[in-house]
C-alpha cells in the first residue's frame, strides 16, 4: 500500500511563507496526525499507540542517520514522520517488529531503489506492500478497523477534497474512481456476482484515504496531467486484473507496479529529452 | 549518490531487511515442532497424549447444519456455521459423567450419551425425552447448559436454539419433562450463548442468554436478506441479551433492562466468574463484529466496564470466553478467540490477564496472548482451560476451522472485499458473493498448548495425538472415566463428535472436587476452591458454562504435578460461607456438601 503522503502546497523549500501560519512542510504531518486521531479516538483503528510510535521513532531514526550517512545532511523529519505514520495507520499486526521493520524496509528503499538520483517508489508503498507479501502470517493492512459508516468517510472526504483541489490533483482522484466504478461493473458483469460486491471496497474509508491521499502522492506521480491520469487509470486496470487472481490486495500491489513503471518511463524521456536539448543546443553553438 | 562501499554495504542491509520475514519464519518454526504422535515420547516429554475413542466408544454422531431460508443459499455455508455444541451432566446422579450434543439439522435428534462405566456410552436421548428438539417451525439447537434450577438436586437442561428456546426439568435422572411454557422463556431468540449462574446470591440459578442473530428474525422466514452485521467490527444490530432471575416456582422473571444490562451486539459466548473476589459473579461477553463487554455485578445490577478494564477498547471477532487461573496466582485470565488468516486478516486470540496490582473495582486486564504464545489458532472458536498433563498447570485446548468445503477454493477474497464496505452493503446478505462451494479457513488443526508454568505456552497437538482437520465449535473437558485426567470431547460443524481420552504420565498427581450446594445453589455454580500446594495456589470455580457453546465437568480438577505437598483446599460458596479442608489427599476425588 502506498503512503499516506498529502499532495505538498508549493512554497519555497526551506523557509516558511511570510504570510503563511505554518511552514509547508508541516502540513502534511499535521493533516495526516488528524486523520490518525480521529480514526483512534472514533474506532480505535492502532493496534495501539506503542506500536505506532514505534513506526514513527523508527522510520525518523532511519532517515536521519541514512540522510547523513549518504548525503551528509540531517534530513527534516517531515517526510519520514508521515513515512512512519502511514506504517502505523496502514499496518495491522499483534507483533511489535513487523512496524519496526516496514518503517527502515520503507525509508532505506528511498535511498537504495532510485534512478537517476530520484526514488521511484512510494516509501510506504513499497514497505507496507513488501511486509504484506512477505510476513503474510504475521501482518495485514488496514481494513475493516474504520467501521462501516459514513462519518468516518466524510472525515476523509473534506480533508481529502480541500487538499487535492488546493493543490490541483482532484482529477487523479476523479480519474481513478470513475475507472474503479466502470471496472467494478464489468467484473460483477464477467463474474456473475452482485454489483454491490465489486464495489464494496471503495465504499469503505481505507478506499478514501487511497484515493485521496495515497496515489496522489507528489513524489511518485509523473508531472502532466495527462500522464497523472492515465497512471490513474492504469492503477486501476491493473488492479482489475489483480482482483481477477483474488488478491486481498490488489490496490496496494497496482500501486506498486503501476507508480515506478510510470515514474522510470519519465525519467527515461526526461533523460532523452535533456540529451537531445544538449544536443541541440551544442548544434547551434 | 556514486556507488561506492556504502552503498553497497546499503545494499546489502537492505536485502537483509526484506530476508527477515523469512528469517523469523524459519526460526519460529525451528523452536515450534510439532512432529506426529508417539505415545512414549509424548508421555516423556509432554506427560500426556490423547487417543480418539469415539468409535470405540459407541459414540458415532456427526452433526447436522440447518439449512435456513433460501434466499441465503449462495452464502448458506457461512451463514448456518454453527450449532455444533457439546455440554457435560451426571443427569442420573450416578458419580460418571454424561454427554450432551446438540444437532442443527431440521428434523434432527440431539444426543444424550450416558456413560456406561466401561468406556462405552449409550444414546438415551430419545427415552429421557430430549432427544427431539428441532422440529421444523422451532428452530434448531445452538447449545445447552445444565443446573439445578429447582435445586432438587438434579441438573435440569436449558437448550438455546436459533429458535423456541426450551427448558427440561431433570425427573430425578428417569427422564424430562418440559418446562418452558411456564417459565417465562422468551417465545423465540436466535442465541448462541447462555450461562447459569446466581446473580443475586439467593441461592437459586438464573439464566443469562447472549443473542446472536435479532430475536425479530425468523431464519427461516426472512421478510428481506438484511440480517447480516452493520459492520464487521462494530455492529450493534444483534440479538438483545436476557437475564432471567429465577423465582423459585419454575418461573423466570425479565430482568435485563432493571439490572443495567442493555446490547444488542452480537453475542457468541458468555462466562460469570468472581473476578473481583466480591462473592458475585461477573460476567463476560465475547461478541462477534465487535468488541468484548464486561459486567462487573454488585447483586443488583450490572456495570459495563469492559474500555475501563482495557477488555473492550479494540474490536474483534469475539467467539470464546474460557477462565483460568494460568499462573497459579489465585486470579482469572480470560482467553477470547478471533480469526487470524495469513494474508487477510491477523486479529490475533486476546489472553486477558489481569495486570499486576489492579485488583477488585480497579481491575485492568493486558493481553499477553503474543507473549505466552497463544495468539494465533486460525478461525478460532471453542477453547477451554484444564490441566491436561496434571503438571500443576493450566493448559488450553483450542478447536478452529470455519468452512471446510473445497480444499482448492477460497472464500476470503470475497469475503475480505464485502466486510470492508459501506453498512447498508455488508449488511444485506444479498450483496455478498456466492460462496460456490468453496472454503473459508476450513481444514485447520487444533491447538492443544501446554503451561510450561514459565510463561510460555507450547503448541503440541500433533504430537499428542489431536490431529483431526474437522471444523471445530465446541469443546468441553472432562474427566470421563474416572481416572483423575482431564479427556475432551470436541463437537465439529457438519462433523463427529470426537472424544479424545487422555493418557497421563502417572507420576503427576490430581485431586478433584464434587460440590454440592445446601443453601446455595445445589449445582454449587459459582463455587470456587483454592488449592494450597507446594507454596502455590490455584482458583477454580465451578462453571455454568464456558467456551463456545459448552460446558465442562462441573467437579473441578486440579493437576499437581509429582511428589506434590498439599497444605489445604478452601471452599468459598455462593453463599458466602467458607470451607476450608485440611489433610486432603491427593489422586482423590472429594464429594463436599456445602455445611449448613
Amino acid at each position: 500500500m502506498s503512503q499516506v503522503t498529502m499532495p505538498a502546497v508549493p512554497a519555497p523549500p526551506h523557509a516558511p511563507s511570510k504570510r503563511a501560519l505554518i511552514d509547508s512542510r508541516y502540513v502534511a504531518p499535521i493533516f495526516i496526525t488528524c486523520i490518525l486521531l480521529v480514526g483512534q479516538l472514533t474506532f480505535g483503528i492502532l493496534e495501539s499507540y506503542p506500536r505506532t510510535v514505534l513506526a514513527i521513532g523508527t522510520s525518523i531514526l532511519a532517515e536521519l542517520i541514512l540522510g547523513r550517512v549518504f548525503l551528509n545532511k540531517w534530513p527534516h523529519p517531515a517526510s519520514a514522520y508521515i513515512s512512519g505514520i502511514s506504517v502505523g495507520i496502514l499496518l495491522r499486526s499483534p507483533a511489535y517488529w513487523p512496524y519496526a521493520l516496514c518503517s527502515l524496509i520503507s525509508i532505506t528503499s528511498k535511498y537504495v531503489l532510485r534512478i537517476k538520483d530520484r526514488h521511484i517508489w512510494n516509501p510506504s508503498n513499497f514497505g507496507v506492500s513488501a511486509m504484506l507479501f512477505l510476513a503474510p502470517a504475521t501482518v495485514a493492512s488496514l481494513s475493516i478497523q474504520w467501521g462501516n459508516y459514513l462519518l468516518p468517510m466524510v472525515v476523509i472526504w473534506v480533508l481529502g477534497f480541500v487538499i487535492v483541489w488546493r493543490v490541483r490533483r482532484l482529477h487523479i482522484t476523479a480519474t481513478y474512481v470513475l475507472s474503479f466504478f466502470a471496472f467494478a461493473f464489468l467484473r460483477s458483469w464477467i463474474l456473475h456476482e452482485p454489483w454491490q460486491a465489486e464495489v464494496a471496497p471503495i465504499t469503505g474509508p481505507m478506499y478514501q484515504l487511497f484515493i485521496f491521499f495515497m496515489i496522489t502522492d507528489p513524489k511518485t506521480t509523473v508531472r502532466s496531467k495527462r500522464g497523472q491520469c492515465l497512471v490513474a487509470f492504469l492503477i486501476a486496470v491493473v488492479e482489475t486484473v489483480l482482483r481477477f487472481f483474488q488478491s486481498v490486495y490488489a490496490p496496494f500491489y497496482a500501486l506498486f507496479i503501476v507508480g515506478p513503471i510510470a515514474n522510470a518511463i519519465e525519467i527515461w524521456f526526461d533523460s532523452r529529452r535533456k540529451q537531445t536539448t544538449t544536443a541541440v543546443v551544442a548544434k547551434t553553438a | 549518490m556514486k556507488f561506492g562501499l556504502k552503498k553497497f554495504v546499503l545494499i546489502l542491509f537492505f536485502i537483509g531487511l526484506l530476508a527477515t520475514p523469512a528469517a523469523i519464519r524459519w526460526w519460529t518454526a525451528r523452536h515450534n515442532q510439532n512432529a506426529a504422535l508417539d505415545p512414549k515420547t509424548a508421555l516423556a516429554r509432554h506427560g500426556f497424549y490423547f487417543q480418539e475413542v469415539s468409535h470405540a466408544s459407541g459414540v458415532n454422531f456427526v452433526h447436522q447444519g440447518p439449512t435456513l431460508d433460501h434466499k441465503l443459499d449462495p452464502i448458506m455455508p457461512e451463514v448456518a456455521s454453527m450449532g455444533a455444541a457439546v455440554s457435560i451432566v451426571d443427569f442420573d446422579r450416578d458419580g460418571w459423567p454424561d454427554i450432551y450434543v446438540t444437532n442443527s439439522g431440521e428434523g434432527s435428534k440431539n444426543a444424550l450419551f450416558h456413560n456406561n462405566h466401561d468406556g462405552t456410552f449409550t444414546d438415551v436421548a430419545e427415552q429421557m425425552g430430549v432427544a427431539d428438539m428441532n422440529r421444523p417451525g422451532t428452530g434448531v439447537s445452538m447449545g445447552a447448559v445444565w443446573g439445578d434450577y429447582d435445586n432438587d438436586g438434579y441438573e435440569d437442561l436449558f437448550l438455546y436454539k436459533w429458535g423456541k428456546p426450551e427448558l427440561f426439568h431433570n425427573d430425578h435422572g428417569h427422564g424430562f419433562t418440559r418446562a418452558s411454557d411456564t417459565a417465562g422463556l422468551p417465545p423465540w431468540i436466535n442465541a448462541n450463548t447462555a450461562v447459569w449462574f446466581d446473580y443475586d446470591g439467593d441461592g437459586k440459578l438464573d439464566l443469562f442468554i447472549g443473542g446472536y442473530y435479532s430475536e425479530k428474525i425468523d431464519l427461516w422466514h426472512l421478510q428481506n436478506t438484511e440480517i447480516m452485521p452493520e459492520s464487521f467490527e462494530y455492529a450493534k444490530n444483534g440479538g438483545r441479551k436476557y437475564l432471567l432471575r429465577n423465582l423459585g416456582n419454575g418461573k423466570f422473571e425479565d430482568v435485563t433492562d432493571q439490572v443495567g444490562i442493555n446490547s444488542h451486539r452480537w453475542a457468541l459466548a458468555a462466562a460469570a466468574a468472581d473476578l473481583r473476589g466480591t462473592g458475585r459473579p461477573d460476567l463476560f461477553i465475547a461478541n462477534d463484529y465487535g468488541v468484548s463487554e464486561l459486567y462487573f455485578n454488585d447483586g443488583t445490577r450490572f456495570h459495563e466496564v469492559g474500555e475501563q478494564t482495557g477488555v473492550g477498547f479494540a474490536p474483534k471477532s469475539g467467539m470464546n470466553a474460557a477462565f483460568g487461573d494460568i499462573f497459579n496466582h489465585g486470579q482469572y485470565a480470560v482467553y477470547v478467540s478471533n480469526i487470524s488468516e495469513n494474508g487477510v486478516l491477523i486479529q490475533g486470540n486476546n489472553l486477558w490477564v489481569p495486570k499486576e496490582g489492579t485488583s477488585g473495582n480497579g481491575l485492568k486486564y493486558e493481553n499477553l496472548a503474543r507473549d505466552l504464545g497463544v495468539e494465533l489458532g486460525g478461525w478460532s472458536f471453542g477453547a477451554q482451560f484444564g490441566d491436561l498433563n496434571n503438571d500443576g498447570n493450566l493448559d488450553l485446548f483450542l478447536t478452529n476451522g470455519y468452512v471446510s468445503l473445497d480444499r482448492n477454493r477460497d472464500y476470503w477474497y470475497d469475503f475480505s472485499k464485502i466486510a470492508g464496505g459501506h453498512t447498508s452493503i455488508i449488511s444485506d446478505a444479498r450483496n455478498w458473493p456466492a460462496m460456490e462451494g468453496r472454503s473459508l479457513s476450513g481444514y485447520q488443526h487444533k491447538d492443544v498448548w501446554i503451561n510450561d508454568g514459565a510463561g510460555h505456552f507450547d503448541n503440541v497437538a500433533q504430537s499428542v495425538g489431536v490431529t483431526d482437520t474437522h471444523d471445530g465449535r465446541s469443546v468441553a473437558l472432562v474427566d470421563l472415566w474416572n481416572r483423575g485426567v482431564l479427556d475432551a470431547v470436541v463437537a465439529h460443524q457438519r462433523g463427529p463428535l470426537l472424544i479424545y481420552k487422555n493418557t497421563v504420565e502417572p507420576e503427576n498427581k490430581w485431586i478433584a472436587f464434587d460440590l454440592q450446594g445446601s443453601s446455595s445453589n445445589r449445582s454449587a455454580i459459582g463455587a470456587e476452591v483454592t488449592l494450597f500446594w507446594n507454596g502455590q495456589k490455584q482458583v477454580q470455580e465451578v462453571s455454568g458454562g464456558s467456551g463456545f457453546c459448552a460446558q465442562n465437568d462441573r467437579r473441578i480438577h486440579f493437576g499437581l504435578g509429582r511428589d506434590p505437598k498439599v497444605d489445604k483446599a478452601v471452599i468459598r460458596w455462593p453463599s458466602g460461607k467458607t470451607q476450608t479442608l485440611d489433610n486432603v489427599s491427593t489422586d482423590q476425588l472429594y464429594k463436599v456438601q456445602e455445611p449448613l
